[in-house]
């Protein structure tokens, strides 16, 4: 007689409720492996369900009815009470949240590997981008790099400057080249002309020793409309006002 | 004039889902008789039989998504959970047997008074045409909740003999109302 045989003989005494210890305990986890032993045993509540009928007959007392209808006025509602059913769905559902996690997890993988090789690319490109600024930068103020203006010819070389300016966030850089040497205790004043208004200061600057000169970056507000720039001999610690003449100045082209 | 329709079953239990108590009323009236006639036939005693019909419709009526239809036909699953709770009630012990685990296969119409009726006559009826030892066994494991060691230990006959017996009388009812 194999295994299931003798379960399957077992079965009319479980479903009696009459099997115990070992042997139930091993009958139910055949039970939940082998649909033919649970189709049987739901037959055979079936014969048992027809043995009850054996019994009807004798009709409750009325008190028992009123008993009953009493009771469930006192709990108007029907409450949906959560089924306790055995314990065999949650294999699956551990399996169905494994599976739902690991899908999430995967896909919220790639998502991470692509943010990530996008993040690499733009750090790349901004780490590109700065060494080529800091080059030009290098050039510019560098003391080895040689500074050449050209002009026509037999014309004395005049104070120049280039100023590039962007309203919308107020980057300001300026360049110029050719500037005399200052006199003590003096500065350049760079000046943002705007349309309307006084003439706002845009950094103070000395030229080196072959009268070049930068600024960069200097405090403006934004989304300042410049109608010119110029340039004025201050005090070193710079004024609020240009003080005449202009050294030079240039309107937006 | 012809009678009017009944609901069935499943549209009364829908009814107690949404806390119907008339629909637990016409539930009472339909299977009430079954559900006591099996506890008095195990306890012996009216006022533990009633403790037992109140019991297993105030389970109905508070958990009503334990039974589906998928779960057999409701009379027969009202008198299987009657005898549960009066067996449980016997040994006086906590019940044993999860309303929500218990599925039947039964395909007797039992809503209709005189099918019940029928139904009720027919078992009867087999059960009085079994050899007695066969019978007297069944009736002693399913009404009294023996086990076969004590129904052994009871009629002095060998354990093999009297589960053989218990599965015979079981297999002569479901022969009996197959179509």
């Amino acid at each position: 007689m194999t295994s299931h045989d003798q379960f399957a003989e077992d079965l009319p005494h479980y479903a009696l409720g009459a099997l115990e210890g070992a042997e139930r305990i091993a009958l139910e986890s055949h039970l939940r492996e082998c649909n033919a032993c649970r189709r049987e045993l739901q037959q055979l509540e079936g014969d048992m369900a027809l043995l009850s009928l054996s019994a009807a007959g004798p009709a409750p007392p009325a008190r028992a009815r009123q008993r009953l209808m009493s009771a469930i006025s006192q709990e108007p509602r029907s409450r949906a009470v959560p089924r306790r059913r055995s314990w065999a769905w949650i294999p699956i559902l551990a399996a169905l949240i494994f599976a739902a996690l690991s899908l999430f997890l995967w896909r919220d993988r790639e998502t991470w590997k692509q943010r990530y090789a996008e993040l690499q690319r733009n750090t790349q490109q901004n780490a590109a981008e700065v060494e080529h600024a800091r080059e030009v930068m290098a050039l510019f103020s560098g003391p080895d790099a040689m500074h050449v203006t050209l002009t026509a010819a037999n014309v004395k070389p005049e104070p120049h400057g280039k100023a590039l300016y962007r309203a919308r966030d107020g980057m300001l850089m300026f360049i110029a080249g050719n500037l005399a040497p200052l006199p003590p205790q003096k500065s350049y004043e760079l000046w943002l002309v705007p349309m309307n208004g006084a003439p706002m200061p845009a950094g103070i600057f000395k030229p080196d020793a072959r009268g070049n000169a930068m600024v960069m970056n200097p405090p403006m507000p934004k989304g300042m409309e410049a109608k010119a720039f110029a340039v004025t001999i201050e005090p070193e610690a710079g004024s609020p006002t240009p003080t005449m003449p202009m050294v030079m100045s240039g309107a937006g082209e | 004039m012809a009678p009017e329709p009944q609901p069935t079953d499943v549209a009364l239990v829908a009814a107690i889902r949404s806390g119907d108590q008339n629909a637990m009323a016409q539930l009472y009236d339909r299977y009430s008789g079954v559900v006591y006639g099996v506890a008095l036939r195990v306890l012996a005693d009216t006022g533990a039989a009633e403790d037992v019909l109140q019991d297993v419709f105030m389970q109905l009526w508070r958990n009503p998504a334990a039974f589906d239809s998928s779960r057999g036909n409701l009379g027969a699953w009202l008198a299987v959970i009657a005898r549960h709770r009066a067996i449980d009630q016997l040994r006086k012990r906590r019940p044993e047997t999860d309303i929500a685990d218990v599925v039947i296969s039964c395909e007797q119409n039992l809503e209709n008074h005189a099918d019940r009726s029928r139904i009720v006559e027919k078992v009867r009826g087999i059960l009085s045409g079994m050899p007695a030892p066969q019978r007297v066994a069944l009736e002693m494991a399913y009404f009294q909740g023996l086990s076969h060691s004590e129904i052994s230990a009871k009629t002095g006959e060998p354990l093999g003999t009297i589960k053989t017996r218990i599965r015979t009388a079981l297999m002569t009812l479901r022969k009996a109302f197959i179509p």
